[in-house]
């Protein structure tokens, strides 16, 4: 089996190679004339003020944070569903508890309404996005 | 040492003149140049196959001149990349924005290693296939951060962020789909799985527990198609609303090389959720048509129909906002995924 995970490391080693070598190739047969104009920062024709690594919407992690603790159980439920088969009823309801739990989880983080892609109305504009 | 059936043939036509690990390496490069070869050709027809298809639905035709009817107006466009001018902006982080084309097609392309195209032909017959493919696919939304965050432009961030929030919520329901195929066949082999399926039309996992799998299908399907960020979920890449989102800053070959990925993962999506749910290489007739040659064909059959309708949604669908997008995967596609996975899981006890 682990064999098999050397192909994959072949295969990603000669995938890097592969872009890579695209890569130099463009680089011998491109033009390269850089002008000022040509490597500003693009902003369909207005000319860009300050730096873009700005703070960003806290939305975003909440979306990151829900995801994690949702994959972390999918992973938890991969083996089970594996073996599920051979296993009988018991484990079926173990293994409901815990995504009922989750699941719980789930309706409560809908229900604050971090779900919500939209912030309340009563929040100042300039913390939109 | 042999490794996997195709590997055993090989070994006995050969005579023992190069010591074995050498071999192995030589073979599994092989293996490796020609399935990266065969994923950039599929991408290539893919793009020819979009324009075209498009071009139908919008009652006009498409490349013509280049070749016949077109057929080499893709290889045409990708040489026109390669001789592109490669600018990247002065304001940029010049090693991340090279690095994350790299990370991006890695990634996508790292997932065909385990594609089975027929009982035999599969680069790398892992034990945890469908698992690693799920693993490895996620990678690429570190790139797409990486490509946004490195261009220094508001709008490639914004795309980026966009865009890898809607690909981490997305991976929730496809990853709970494919546990109800897993449910069933009770291996993570994506061979194991398709001889699971082997025998015709009616032993596919598609009709098992119906309709639970019926649902778990359209359910990956659909959240598959927002995880490549295209179809109706093309937020992220909209031209009229965010220029080109997290590619902006990106020109020439790298583009060249973001658009291969979304096309090769396109095809990747296509051929996972045929082997999973619609039988891979195994014909629909039973035993009529089926092993050997017939396994490609069949394969390319399915993979294809389900490339045409991921075209056809695209051509057909508004886009859809950024905060119906969440609530379609948080609100409608988790809770359906989860029921999907406890309504097999009782079908199978009981």
């Amino acid at each position: 089996m682990l064999v098999n995970f050397a192909s994959v490391l072949i295969f990603i080693l000669f995938s890097v190679l592969f872009v890579g070598f695209n890569f130099l190739l463009s680089r011998f047969i491109q033009p390269r004339n850089p002008t000022p104009l040509k490597v500003s920062t693009y902003e369909c024709g207005e000319i860009s003020e300050g730096d873009s690594w700005i703070q960003f919407n806290i939305r975003f992690y909440v979306i990151a944070l829900a995801f994690l603790i949702f994959d972390v159980e999918i992973v938890f439920l991969f083996p089970w569903a594996v073996v599920f088969k051979n296993l009988g009823i018991f484990s079926f309801i173990e293994m409901m508890v815990f995504v009922f739990m989750l699941l719980v989880g789930l309706a409560y983080v809908w229900a604050k309404g971090d779900l919500e892609w939209d912030k309340p109305k009563d929040v100042p504009a300039k913390e939109m996005f | 040492m042999p490794v996997s059936n195709i590997y055993v043939t090989i070994f006995q036509t050969f005579p023992d003149k190069i010591p074995d690990t050498i071999f192995t390496i030589l073979l599994m490069l092989a293996g490796a140049v020609g399935i990266t070869v065969l994923a950039a050709l599929l991408a290539l027809i893919g793009v020819y196959l979009e324009r075209k298809i498009s071009a139908h639905m919008q009652d006009r035709l498409g490349p013509m001149h280049v070749g016949w009817h077109g057929v080499i107006q893709t290889l045409a466009d990708a040489l026109k990349l390669l001789l592109k001018e490669d600018i990247v902006p002065a304001a940029a982080d010049k090693k991340l924005h090279l690095l994350a084309p790299f990370i991006v097609f890695s990634a996508t392309i790292a997932a065909f290693v385990v594609l089975p195209f027929s009982e035999t032909l599969v680069l790398s017959n892992l034990n945890v296939g469908i698992f690693y493919v799920v693993a490895i696919s996620s990678f690429v939304v570190i790139g797409i951060i990486l490509a946004g965050w490195a261009s220094n432009n508001k709008w490639s961030l914004l795309g980026g962020m966009r865009s890898a929030a809607q690909i981490v919520s997305f991976e929730i329901p496809a990853s709970l789909s494919i546990l109800v195929v897993i449910m069933a066949v009770g291996s993570l082999n994506l061979g194991d799985i398709v001889q699971f399926q082997n025998g015709g039309i009616l032993h596919w996992l598609i009709w098992k527990s119906f309709p639970f799998n019926l649902i778990a299908f359209i359910i990956f399907f659909t959240a598959s198609l927002a995880e490549l960020n295209r179809a109706p979920f093309d937020l992220p890449e909209a031209e009229s609303e965010i220029i080109a989102g997290f590619h902006t800053e990106y020109s020439g070959m790298k583009w060249a090389i973001f658009f291969l990925a979304e096309y090769a993962n396109m095809f990747l999506v296509a051929v996972i959720a045929s082997t999973l749910f619609l039988g891979g290489w195994s014909s629909p007739f039973g035993n009529f048509m089926n092993y050997g040659i017939f396994s490609i064909f069949w394969l390319f059959v399915k993979s294809f129909s389900l490339i045409f309708i991921q075209m056809w949604l695209r051509w057909t669908l508004p886009r859809v906002r950024v905060d119906q997008l969440m609530y379609t995967s948080w609100k409608v596609l988790t809770p359906f995924a989860f029921l999907c996975m406890i309504g097999v899981g009782l079908y199978m006890i009981f």
